[in-house]
């Protein structure tokens, strides 16, 4: 069993690290707090720097400024939490109570939401709907019980806020012992920093197609695409590049607040068993994490024990947490890398035998290519494959198996009659000896009349399958153990094994040119006060089905949910983010068991703010008649 | 990218930093604690939801529209179908049977747990808006977050002006000068649209100009319908009602189509497509093409019946930023028909090929 003495103390060495980076910000030494009036996203004010300290206690107070970040030496706007980004560990034990006063020194509205925690409704921290958020110069006490152990983190839910810093670790340790043993406890929180406005983010995303992408297909690329495919795309007006929409240079990706020069490492004693805490706070980024020459052994997903089970690799969601030991042997160092999904960067840290040992980076892989199957045209492989822990195989194998697929059975138009009939029709396409003739990309009799059908959806999934073995855009095909959702278990059994007495339906949708997200079609502006409602302790399997070519890290505030992933119903895993594939569907078991109002949403920033949110209502023990 | 030299330069930094810790704010003592009395949320609940537990008018003809499988009966290559013992041993609660035809299927397979079809919330679920936290921090204190959400969350304005093209034509023995810009405010489907474009010699007032006025509305994912109204700002005084669409096409093409009715009830229309083609990252070749016609003959404009003019340009750009590309090409014009006769006589040539060279540009 670990030390706790010890492990608190690795755990504040590991953040510490590179102090050389790490100076004094302004206002710690009593100087003034520039105090901008806008967004909170000026690029004056003090330095803040990179890495976080750590609190713990019953009473712990927060404080939200602006000022600026430099990262590789480019400056940029920040907002921090007690002057760090990321802001500092919040460290706390399972069954205590904590307080948490939260101060706003911005210019504008600021709040902290508690990412997973069991919190009463209006202590979640969502302005407009667990609260009325905390303006300029308010301090506002949050004030709950710990009800949970395990790996979280807070961040801001106002604006674009948590883009430009707002975010920190918080872990949880437990009441009674650890299930698994380690020797050193350290936190790796990935996010991604830019040197714009955020709010320059989300108006270009709107205004200019692929702004963000330096990776488009071109003449001159080197995508293994044929040019049926190409001007198969561009028929379709899609990018087969679209794999996040913002990757470097715009964005730098960042290593407990460190880009990948800036030397964050953690120190290990070879043989020793390391257990690193990682988070993906960033704004919209997914990363690919792997240690070359390192197996993980994850241990905990979203901050909830699960059985042990040993990857090379794994994807990590925005807003996701996956808890993994390692044992590094006798190597001086390894890398630690999290590769963004795009492959356009990387956050890089260290775990290293002695201060400044260094391991061999891998140079980044080649960019990943959206696929038929991301359309949700995937009849071949993953829609019939249940059994294969992988069930998507990738593009090849489902090209080759797709090719046996008479399409033009499927009983959609037939290809005579749906030529030049409708700019949705792929007019006789064939792709890998898949014919397309005759197949719609929007063709929305598929869809079930709650969802609102208009100029906010350009594409409807076709077929969509269940991706919970799908490992992500990017790893499908590489040649070691990659991660996937089949592959968790729950650790301690879930309480509530009832069957569903009910399924909900939720379909995401968007249109990527205009940069519109949201749920059935509708964008939060015009669901805002049309909830998704549950009655109290109610047990619903919800079927979430991705009509967009973009992996969505859907999040519901408030509860965990467990995962429909294969495993007996006792053991399925709980989680507070679900990953739906492109064109792929995902469903989990929720039990309604936290009243109040919650946020719902996709935890890609810029998609919550295109519109992919809406209010989830869980009606009190007493609301029933 | 190559980070080994880079890494290779790093300090050690493993020595304790103390910043972080001495940037925490202990001990502010301006806490402000939530109102009190605080009703729990549970409470909360109760008083906030008037409607809960009454019972919604059901739907029976709603409900089952929602559960139509709308995959059912597609039929399924028998080929491509596991045998029934294989899928005996999967795993069931991981079938996804939307895809599966299960006229066929229902037979072989026991039901899978968990329910199939989409069915309304219960009763007990309540009905309205939401509005717990009203409950707790009154509505008063919610109602400005709860706009602000609505707000930034999908519908809201932005900004946008495009110089498409600022360019120089040169030919031989003139120079002119054209442009043609266009921009809009508003959300993403409902926007105030405007263009202008113009041309003229070089050290002479413009030949031509005209500024267009428009509301914009998004009818399908990548159309939008705009109407509103064109005044000529050069030659004869002409105002026009304009109806028309602009969007993607497929295959990418950039288009603009509008029909124009004027004052003295003269018909034109002009369809404008461009297509970008990224030779690389930034290096864009786009071809463009401009049709204007006419219903009639409109001698005081100088324009013929039917195809009056067409323009087709090679241009080549490079995007030293996104916002800003330089360009040079080629462009040809031709008055066609009527409208050639109306240039002749003008003293025009009705064919023109002028090299280009102009800057596009954005925000």
């Amino acid at each position: 069993m670990n030390t706790p003495i010890l492990t608190r103390r690795h755990l504040i060495a590991g953040l510490g690290a590179a102090s050389a980076f790490a100076t004094v910000p302004a206002w710690a030494q009593g100087h003034s707090i520039h105090r901008d009036q806008g967004g909170g996203h000026g690029r004056g004010g003090p330095l803040i720097p990179a890495g976080f300290g750590e609190l713990s206690g019953e009473v712990i107070d927060l404080t939200v400024a602006s000022g600026h970040r430099i990262v590789e030496g480019r400056r940029g706007p920040g907002v921090a939490v007690n002057g760090s980004v990321p802001g500092p560990l919040i460290r706390l034990r399972e069954g205590q109570n904590v307080r948490l006063n939260v101060t706003n020194e911005l210019g504008s509205d600021t709040s902290i939401h508690w990412h997973g925690l069991l919190v009463p409704f209006h202590m979640d921290g969502v302005p407009g709907v667990s609260f009325p958020g905390i303006h300029p110069g308010q301090t506002f006490s949050y004030e709950f019980p710990i009800r949970q152990s395990g790996t979280y983190w807070y961040h801001s839910h106002s604006g674009l806020q948590e883009q430009s810093g707002h975010y920190g670790p918080l872990v949880i340790d437990p009441s009674g012992p650890e299930p698994v043993e380690f020797d050193r406890d350290y936190i790796l929180l990935l996010s991604d920093f830019t040197v714009l406005d955020p709010h320059f983010i989300m108006s270009r995303l709107r205004t200019g197609e692929g702004y963000f992408n330096r990776q488009q297909n071109t003449w001159t690329d080197d995508y293994p695409l044929s040019a049926q495919e190409r001007r198969m795309w561009a028929q379709m007006r899609m990018m087969p590049t679209d794999i996040m929409d913002i990757g470097s240079p715009t964005y730098t990706f960042l290593a407990n607040g460190r880009g990948p020069t800036e030397g964050l490492e953690y120190l290990f004693r070879a043989g020793e068993r390391v257990r690193l805490r990682v988070i993906n706070g960033s704004a919209q980024s997914f990363f690919n994490v792997r240690i070359p020459g390192l197996a993980m052994t994850i241990i905990a997903a979203d901050g909830q024990n699960v059985r042990p089970v040993e990857v090379d690799e794994f994807q990590i969601g925005t807003a996701e947490t996956y808890d993994v030991i390692v044992t590094p042997g006798n190597a001086e160092a390894y890398a630690i890398v999290g590769e963004s999904m795009d492959r356009s960067g990387m956050a890089l840290a260290m775990l290293a035998s002695r201060p400044g040992a260094r391991a061999d980076v891998p140079a980044l892989r080649d960019p990943p290519l959206l696929t038929m199957g991301d359309m949700g045209m995937d009849h071949g492989s993953g829609g019939m494959d249940h059994s294969a822990p992988s069930a998507d195989t990738g593009a090849k194998e489902a090209m080759g198996s797709a090719g046996a697929m008479d399409h033009a059975a499927m009983g959609h138009t037939t290809p005579d009659a749906s030529m030049g009939a409708s700019d949705d029709t792929m007019a006789g396409m064939a792709m890998g000896g898949m014919s397309m003739a005759g197949m719609k990309m929007r063709d929305t009799t598929l869809l079930p009349p709650d969802v609102k059908v208009g100029p906010g959806l350009d594409m409807v999934s076709m077929s969509p399958v269940d991706k919970m073995g799908d490992p992500g855009l990017g790893l499908r095909d590489v040649d070691h153990r990659v991660l996937n959702y089949r592959m968790l278990t729950a650790l301690e059994p879930n309480r509530d094994t009832r069957e569903p007495s009910r399924l909900l339906e939720l379909h995401l949708t968007g249109n990527m040119d205009r940069y519109m997200w949201s749920f059935d079609g509708r964008m939060y502006s015009s669901v805002s006060d049309v909830p998704i409602r549950f009655a109290w302790n109610e047990r619903v399997r919800v079927k979430l089905i991705n009509n967009t070519m973009m992996a969505h890290p859907i999040h519901l505030h408030g509860m965990f949910f467990e995962l429909v992933n294969g495993a007996e119903p006792a053991h399925q895993p709980r989680k507070n983010i679900v990953i739906v594939q492109p064109g792929a569907s995902a469903q989990f078991d929720l039990t309604a068991n936290e009243p109040g109002d919650w946020a719902f949403h996709c935890h890609l920033l810029y998609h919550m703010h295109g519109g992919m949110m809406q209010t989830v209502t869980v009606v009190g023990p007493g609301g029933a008649a | 990218m190559n980070l080994r030299p880079l890494v290779s330069l790093l300090l050690a930094g493993a020595a304790l930093s103390a910043a972080p810790a001495m940037a925490q704010h202990q001990g502010h003592s301006m806490p402000m604690p939530a109102p009190a009395p605080a009703p729990s949320p549970a409470q909360a609940l109760q008083q906030s939801d008037p409607h809960a537990g009454h019972a919604m008018p059901d739907s029976p003809a709603a409900s089952d529209d929602k559960t139509v499988d709308p995959h059912a009966g597609h039929a399924m290559p028998e080929g491509s179908m596991p045998a029934p013992d294989a899928m005996a041993g999967m795993k069931q609660e991981t079938m996804d049977h939307s895809t599966m035809d299960h006229s066929t299927m229902d037979d072989a397979m026991p039901a899978s747990p968990g329910p199939e079809m989409e069915t309304p919330p219960p009763p007990e679920a309540g009905s309205g808006p939401p509005r717990a936290a009203d409950a707790i921090w009154g509505a008063d204190a919610m109602r400005a977050s709860r706009d602000d959400l609505r707000r930034e969350s999908g519908d809201f304005p932005v900004f946008w002006f495009q110089g498409d093209r600022l360019e120089v034509h040169a030919r031989e023995g003139a120079e002119d000068y054209i442009w043609d810009f266009q921009g809009y405010y508003g959300g993403p489907t409902s926007r105030f649209w405007f263009k202008t474009e113009g041309e003229g010699a070089f050290g002479d007032k413009p030949e031509s100009a005209e500024f267009q006025a428009l509301y914009s509305r998004a009818i399908r994912p990548f159309w939008d319908l705009q109407a509103g109204i064109r005044q000529d700002l050069a030659g004869p005084d002409t105002t026009y009602a304009v109806l028309g669409i602009q969007g993607v096409a497929p295959y990418l093409f950039q288009v603009d189509a509008a029909a124009f009715v004027s004052q003295r009830g003269d018909v034109t229309a002009r369809i404008e497509a461009e297509l970008d083609q990224r030779i690389t990252q930034r290096l864009i070749f786009q071809p463009r093409v401009e049709i204007n016609m006419a219903a009639q003959d409109i001698p005081i404009l100088g324009v013929g019946a039917g195809i009056d003019k067409v323009e087709a340009g090679l241009r080549l750009r490079y995007e030293i930023i996104r916002e800003f590309a330089p360009y040079i090409g080629i462009e040809q014009t031709w008055r066609i028909g009527n409208g050639a006769d109306f240039a002749r006589a003008r003293g025009e040539d009705p064919s023109a090929t002028n090299y280009v060279f102009g800057i596009r540009f954005w925000f």
